[in-house]
């Protein structure tokens, strides 16, 4: 395979990621840590090397909507946000999961004000899970480009449907330069075929969308979008595996455990974050510590089966949270806490809320989550949501 | 893995530096690298910082450089107190400046280099933009790429009239930390 490797940033990989997957349409509104994919787009479409039309809009909201109503009509779209413009977006997301128009989005992640901040957490899109949104989160620049491309595969699947955000961390992936392979244009066109749907609107073949719903048919709407939700889980396994053959690089579908095979104590995150959590598990594992990572790439459809499995295995699970649900705990820790309730065992864990609002999360903090999980494995307890930065638990 | 951290002003091209030392490493280097600015707003003329680094391996760790094995100063006024935070014992400080001499009091226990990069600029390109000057000499002082891959990544990144200037300042700059 011929390869072209060039030294890009997390924001440019995306761009590079929707030319090669041919949107007709683009509507994107700049927001930073965003700006420089949609920069890069526009300058794409202008240059006449990608076919697109780059719709330049007024705001996120109308970018969403104009993405819904293109692909309504059978056309491959794609838009961009970040922070307070997806937030803007929020009634489209659900209208466009409830519209089932497979829209692929990229969000460069980012905190949410007040206080004002351009600099990233995960707070804006764990805040919109419930949106009927599939959501993934991507590690490294190289992987936003491969999951861009894949997105449009899982979401355009006759059997999902479903829009489809992909989630880098607003500076640490965007705005790091790094060495990204650029795929061929022909492999991808052979990896990833025109969007075709039934659901179309058009003259010959009129149908009634974006419709109304009584009471007595909702429930049967909404219970198809989770249908459709659930089988998703096997078409991210069956894409996955299908570019994995066709371009060398494997992303381990839901999850990817990272020495996980005979460890005690395993930490859970998402996104940039599990890159320096697998230095320290190299580190302790050459100490003799049993430790490891799971990392969560998607959490919707959220992979149940696999977290489940390795509480089976592990004596204790902790979760990193770049995100707070105010009152209560991480809402990653809220999702992998229900999975693990539904096994019959005993698992000790802890919540580390941090990073927040860009702050950074260090080797030597994480080192003190594995030894505070190692202990715990003795205590037997109730564990606190410990906001790590600040060495403080909540209620304390 | 070695970090370095880049000193420069908004519009120096500090970040541009950082990137063509990452660019040398990895695509003409065979290495890995990240190349990243101080993350947030920037000003003209206002302090930046940017940062590379270079492994022989993936790079996965994604936090913030904590000890610097190579500072490059391109603003010598940058030099505040409270510099040498962050920067690993007897790590090398290469700076822009005439006299190198007035930084071994305040600056001890450091590997400090100097180059009159400002002086060479102006020769060469008739500006006092010093971005590339101080790339060919870290290239130079840290041998972390060589000559070849450090005018490779200026081919690889700038038009070719811009490209032939900053060509002869990196080979300037790096004969002179050589002869040294």
């Amino acid at each position: 395979m011929k390869t072209n490797k060039i030294f890009i940033s997390g924001d440019e990989a995306v761009a590079q990621g929707v030319r090669l997957s041919r949107p007709h349409v683009i509507a994107a509104y700049p927001i930073t840590p965003q700006t420089i994919t949609v920069e890069r787009l526009s300058e794409m479409v202008e240059a006449g090397e990608m076919d697109g039309e780059y719709m330049h809009v007024e705001s996120e909201h109308s970018a969403i909507s104009a993405t819904m109503g293109a692909s309504a009509v059978g056309a491959r779209t794609f838009t961009a946000s970040s922070s307070q413009g997806l937030l803007y977006m929020a009634e489209g997301l659900h209208y466009c999961s409830g519209g089932r128009w497979p829209v692929v989005m990229m969000n460069a992640n980012r905190s949410v004000a007040l206080p004002w901040s351009i600099y990233g957490d995960q707070r804006d899109s764990l805040s919109l899970l419930d949106c009927g949104w599939i959501q993934v989160y991507v590690e490294d620049a190289q992987e936003a480009l491969d999951m861009i491309i894949q997105a449009y595969k899982i979401a355009e699947h006759k059997d999902v449907l479903t829009p489809m955000m992909v989630n880098l961390d607003g500076f640490i992936l965007t705005h790091t330069y790094e060495l990204v392979e650029i795929p061929e244009q022909k492999m991808v066109d052979e990896f990833l075929p025109p969007f075709q749907t039934p659901n179309k609107m058009s003259f010959e073949e009129p149908k009634n969308l974006g419709f109304s719903s009584k009471p007595d048919d909702n429930t049967e709407f909404k219970y198809q979008q989770n249908e459709a939700m659930f089988k998703a889980v096997d078409v991210i396994r069956e894409v996955d595996q299908e570019f994995a053959e066709k371009f060398g690089r494997k992303y381990h579908d839901m999850v990817e455990e990272y020495r996980c095979e005979d460890a005690d104590v395993v930490l859970v995150a998402l996104g940039s974050v599990c890159g320096t959590v697998r230095v320290v598990v190299d580190k302790m594992r050459a100490a003799g510590k049993k430790v490891g990572l799971l990392k969560i790439r998607y959490m919707r459809p959220f992979p149940e089966a696999e977290v489940k499995d390795l509480a089976q295995r592990v004596q204790a699970i902790g979760v990193i949270d770049k995100d707070i649900s105010f009152g209560y705990e991480g809402t990653v820790y809220t999702n992998v806490n229900s999975a693990i309730s539904k096994i019959d065992k005993y698992v000790f864990k802890s919540n580390f809320v941090g990073g927040l609002g860009g702050r950074d999360i260090t080797k030597a903090e994480i080192e003190d989550m594995f030894n505070h999980l190692l202990d715990g494995i003795e205590k037997k307890s109730e564990e606190k949501v410990e906001f790590f930065s600040l060495n403080v638990e909540t209620n304390d | 893995m070695k970090e370095i951290r880049w000193h420069g002003r908004g519009g120096q091209g500090g970040f541009t530096a950082s990137r063509l030392l990452g660019i040398a490493a990895s695509v003409h280097g065979g290495k890995h690298a990240l190349a990243f600015p101080s993350f947030g707003p920037e000003r003209r003329g206002a302090p930046v910082l940017a940062f590379t680094k270079i492994d022989d391996s993936k790079i996965h760790d994604r936090s913030e450089v904590q000890e610097s094995d190579y500072v490059v100063v391109m603003d010598e006024t940058l030099i505040t107190p409270g510099f040498e935070k962050g920067i690993r014992l007897g790590a090398c400080i290469l700076v822009n400046t005439e006299n190198i001499e007035k930084y071994r009091e305040t600056l001890k226990g450091f590997d400090l280099r100097g180059i009159d990069a400002t002086s060479l600029a102006m020769e060469v390109l008739g500006r006092p933009i010093t971005n590339t000057a101080m790339y060919g000499a870290l290239a130079a002082a840290s041998g972390l790429v060589s000559l070849d891959a450090a005018l490779a990544s200026i081919r690889t990144e700038m038009k070719p009239k811009l490209a032939e200037l900053n060509t002869k300042i990196v080979e300037r700059a790096f004969d002179l930390i050589i002869n040294n």
